[in-house]
């Protein structure tokens, strides 16, 4: 139960730094090799050479931070928010390194006028770390993953 | 009414400006896609998307709603997706197989691959002394009146007369040969996914802005910068190594507005375009060597050159096919309506090629095509403002003048003259093809 609580309270924290985009911080979650990674569809075993909607390391978090944090990233000047609900917090593996757990999202984000809807299955890779957990791999199985897009994903989901 | 207000549609292009109603009336919309998309030759897609008999892949010509589909003789044909009988669309997923033959989830009419009546319910008793006769060619799916493959890439035409595909493609087929050129194998096949994008304007903004050589320094520096501080960060721990695809994104901030005119632009007939220059250039790391090693060997130190020696950008196929072959990957534009273009996004592999040489252009497919780009997202910002814009009475003409009158015109083949790369003139061109299609 401890773990249970102490890894909701992550998941938790993290969807709070993207909600209100502390990038930094949130790329500070990961391992110095971790990877975020949202596969284009459920069937997809590894992000390793395959396409991805997002397949990224520290490095690439990082232009991606830089990006929407630059004055003249166009698509970022207008009014643009996301609300993060995670639940369904399941633990599938647990060991003295580390634990596998799953949950479910649902993603509102609000641009200009327009409201979109995300939603799918987050699976969380954790590695215990000094206060508390660090991610080597987080994946995102996103239920509108194939899709089309009506406009694009700007950051993390 | 309609007829009246399009007689004169050729005045709403000049050489040099257009009128916004081009890219923004609804009436213009629909007389476009029936003079120009439901005309011409239009990208369906690849061969390899269905390798066994019954695969099918669904997409838009124009307004209509097609199927390309392989049968059991191997022959890959393109089909309205639509029953003859009750017009009920016939294949509701965007791919799949169809098995020994299409079965209508309605009232069950069957039809083989080619699209031909193979059976109805109750056809003797229920049909007697009507005029359905298994025979007679409307009680068939009907077939797109032109299809052709070259080299597996599958195109139709929903119109019977016209150039044929080779004559259409002209110059702009070097989109094709220098793809699967650049395979040992001298041909690619598709990686099984398909990006698909929406954006909020109209399908020509993205045509023009995809060889517009002066926006990539305004409207992606944020992403240039961003990788080109990462990838100066990485080089100085690595000692060079993996920056190829960060080299990719950072180009769009290094390449500045003034070097953007090195870059050439040359036009041909029926609106197509090639932008030639390439900023990865030749590299020469132990992956690239591997895979010259092998192309040597295939086809001979001469030929070689000559293959990875050609020098592209981006090939545009008017009016719906963006194709980077030096990067294996094409976009299909399918105009939606006026205001909204769904483009879908393609990456293939060389086959015959290391591995090495695939993950390189698959991490430029990602970065920059996926539905998370860290480039498009710009330009679908600037369409969609450009489509506001164009939808005021602030203003009546888009103006196309950038070098107008320098271009070099030979054979009805249109260069850039030399460091002007950021002409207009493949604006222009398209422009002009346009208006001779809604002449008609």
């Amino acid at each position: 139960m401890k773990d249970q609580h102490a890894v909701e309270q992550f998941l938790y924290q993290q969807a709070e730094l993207l909600d209100t985009k502390q990038w930094q911080r949130w790329i500070d979650l990961f391992t110095p090799d971790g990877i975020y990674w949202m596969p284009p569809a459920p069937e997809y075993k590894t992000w390793d050479g395959q396409p991805a909607i997002f397949a990224e390391d520290k490095n690439l978090m990082t232009v991606r931070m830089n990006r929407v944090l630059h004055p003249d990233a166009w698509s970022q000047r207008p009014l643009w928010e996301t609300n993060h609900v995670v639940s369904n917090v399941v633990i599938e593996k647990s060991s003295a390194k580390g634990v596998t757990v799953r949950s479910r999202f649902h993603m509102m984000e609000l641009r200009r006028d327009d409201v979109r809807h995300f939603a799918g299955a987050y699976r969380h890779e954790l590695v215990k770390a000094k206060g508390g957990y660090r991610i080597k791999l987080q994946r995102v199985d996103m239920t509108n993953a194939q899709a089309a897009y009506d406009y694009v994903l700007q950051v993390w989901v | 009414m309609l007829q009246e207000r399009i007689a004169d549609v050729s005045k709403f292009v000049e050489p040099d400006r257009v009128r916004r109603e081009v890219y923004t009336d609804a009436q213009i919309f629909e007389l476009e896609m029936q003079r120009i998309h439901e005309a011409v030759w239009i990208y369906c897609g690849h061969e390899s998307q269905i390798p066994k008999a019954g695969d099918y892949y669904t997409l838009q010509i124009g307004r209509q709603p097609m199927l390309m589909v392989r049968g059991k003789d191997k022959k890959v044909h393109v089909l309205y997706n639509r029953c003859p009988h009750r017009g009920n669309m016939m294949c509701g997923d965007r791919h799949g197989n169809t098995g020994e033959q299409f079965r209508c989830s309605y009232h069950a009419w069957q039809f083989h691959h080619d699209g031909t009546l193979k059976n109805i319910p109750m056809m003797e008793s229920g049909y007697a002394g009507t005029r359905v006769n298994k025979g007679s060619p409307e009680l068939n799916m009907k077939p797109a009146a032109r299809m052709e493959s070259y080299r597996g890439f599958v195109f139709a035409s929903l119109a019977k007369d016209g150039p044929d595909l080779k004559t259409f493609l002209g110059k702009s087929i070097v989109a094709i040969d220098d793809m699967c050129d650049r395979a040992p194998e001298g041909e690619v096949e598709v990686v099984p996914n398909c990006f698909r994008v929406i954006q909020h304007s109209n399908w020509k903004l993205f045509m023009e802005n995809q060889i517009d050589a002066l926006h990539p320094s305004v409207v992606h520096q944020s992403t240039g910068r961003a990788a080109h501080d990462v990838e100066k960060q990485i080089a100085k721990k690595a000692k060079g190594g993996e920056a190829l695809s960060y080299h990719m994104l950072s180009a769009f901030a290094t390449v500045t507005i003034d070097k953007w005119d090195n870059f050439q632009t040359i036009s041909y007939p029926y609106g197509h375009c090639v932008l030639a220059g390439y900023m990865g250039l030749r590299p020469q790391d132990p992956d690239t060597l591997a895979y010259d090693k092998i192309m040597i060997k295939k086809y001979g130190q001469k030929r070689f050159e000559e293959i990875v020696g050609v020098n592209i950008h981006h090939v545009l196929v008017y009016p719906g096919l963006s194709v980077q072959s030096p990067l294996q990957q094409l976009r299909a534009v399918r105009p939606l309506g006026v205001d909204r273009t769904l483009t879908e996004i393609w990456h293939f592999r060389l086959k015959g090629a290391p591995e090495a040489i695939y993950r390189r252009s698959l991490a430029y497919y990602n970065l920059v095509n996926s539905p998370a780009t860290l480039i498009n997202a710009d330009d679908l910002e600037n369409f969609w403002k450009c489509h506001q814009g164009l939808s005021s009475d602030g203003g009546d003409w888009v103006s196309l003048a950038r070098h107008h009158g320098h271009d070099i015109e030979k054979d009805g083949t249109i260069s850039s003259a030399p460091n002007q790369g950021t002409s207009e003139a493949p604006m222009r061109n398209q422009m002009k093809a346009w208006a001779k299609y809604m002449q008609r």
